[in-house]
């Protein structure tokens, strides 16, 4: 279980996150939405501890989250911060030798699924096939709590796929939940069980997508751009 | 992917009534196993605890049985299949004849154009 009270996030005199209280139920998968600078990346960067509240608490199994919180924390960033002269594999010997939940047979499964070839060089991969490898290197983490930071921005259609498939294949909702950020919120919209909508460090609104549909008829992505043309 | 779904209706439900069709049509037969949820879940590009919630709804409508540590399959008893076959008419029918109504015209109207219509659509054929 996930828990932010009263959190407040300010870089400088920039408010990121602004006095927001939810708590997030074990085994779901959760999309962060919002508009470009609406604090969804501090969102999840607060879950994984790096970086801290400015006021209020963020807990995580009961427990305030410190820098040690990367135990039950798999995060994918954004950023690709590999080394480019590292095959697949020395990149999956890497993980393995930071994190005792990595399962290499596992993270091996999933890059066969994805497609990738272990004895490639990082610089030799595609975008996708970058793209691919985190979310491989990420799934094959056995952490209670997985972040993704934008898991499919600017990867094409196909790739989008796949990693949407290895997704739903490989992460175990009996003991895992998934914390992500996105902008292609069509394609993912049938993998979330809940969408939070955040708009100036706000929660706008939270919701259950299916309930979203029954009770509203709407989908995540409509409810999005009503709640930023101020419709609501 | 996402496009496979209507919008307006939650997915739980779209699936089961891809499920509940393919068991009417008979492609699905009694006895028959279902994919697991996760099977299913990878094939529809949906997230798993949505299809455990259409195979939980399936099973509670005596649709399908989940037998323990085995997977979920198509009920046995043909009765339940019939009565499912016989709500899916009934549920298109309804929808039908509340359109036609709401156009104005009269169950007489509506029984002339289904005759009509299926005339036409023999012809087609020929």
């Amino acid at each position: 279980m996930i828990e932010f009270e009263r959190v407040t996030k300010k870089y400088g005199n920039v408010i990121a996150l602004d006095d927001v209280s939810l708590s997030l139920e074990k085994g779901k998968i959760i999309g962060v939405l919002g508009a470009n600078g609406s604090g969804k990346s501090t969102f999840l960067k607060l879950i994984a501890g790096l970086v801290f509240p400015t006021k209020g608490k963020v807990l995580v199994d009961g427990m305030e989250v410190t820098k040690k919180i990367s135990g039950k924390v798999a995060y994918l960033s954004e950023l690709d911060a590999y080394y480019d002269s590292f095959t697949v594999q020395d990149m999956l010997e890497f993980y393995a030798s930071q994190f005792s939940d990595f399962h290499k047979e596992k993270a091996h499964d999933i890059l066969e699924f994805m497609e990738i070839q272990p004895d490639k060089k990082i610089r030799q991969l595609s975008k996708g096939g970058r793209g691919r490898a985190k979310i491989a290197f990420t799934l094959a983490r056995e952490a209670p709590i997985l972040l993704m930071d934008e898991p499919l921005s600017g990867l094409d259609p196909m790739v989008r796929e796949s990693i949407v498939k290895g997704l739903i294949s490989f992460v175990d909702l009996e003991r895992q939940t998934i914390v992500m950020t996105t902008h292609e919120i069509d394609e993912v919209e049938p993998l979330l069980d809940e969408a939070i909508f955040l708009r100036d460090g706000k929660v706008a609104e939270r919701v259950h997508v299916d309930e979203l549909r029954e009770t509203s008829r709407d989908s995540v992505v409509n409810r999005l751009k009503k709640i930023y043309k101020g419709e609501e | 992917m996402a496009g496979e779904f209507d919008t307006t209706k939650p997915i739980y439900m779209q699936i089961m009534e891809k499920i509940n069709k393919k068991i009417v049509r008979n492609e699905w037969k009694a006895g028959d196993k279902l994919p697991s949820v996760r099977e299913m879940a990878v094939q529809t590009g949906v997230n798993p605890n949505t299809i455990q919630r259409t195979y939980s709804e399936l099973e509670r409508m005596g649709i399908v049985e989940t037998r323990r540590g085995q997977g979920t399959f198509v009920t046995e008893n043909v009765e339940a299949i019939e009565r499912l076959r016989e709500q899916l008419k009934r549920d298109i029918v309804a929808d039908f004849i509340r359109n036609m109504t709401e156009l104005g015209f009269t169950m007489n109207d509506m029984i002339a154009s289904l005759k009509d219509f299926s005339k036409g659509e023999d012809g087609k054929k020929q």
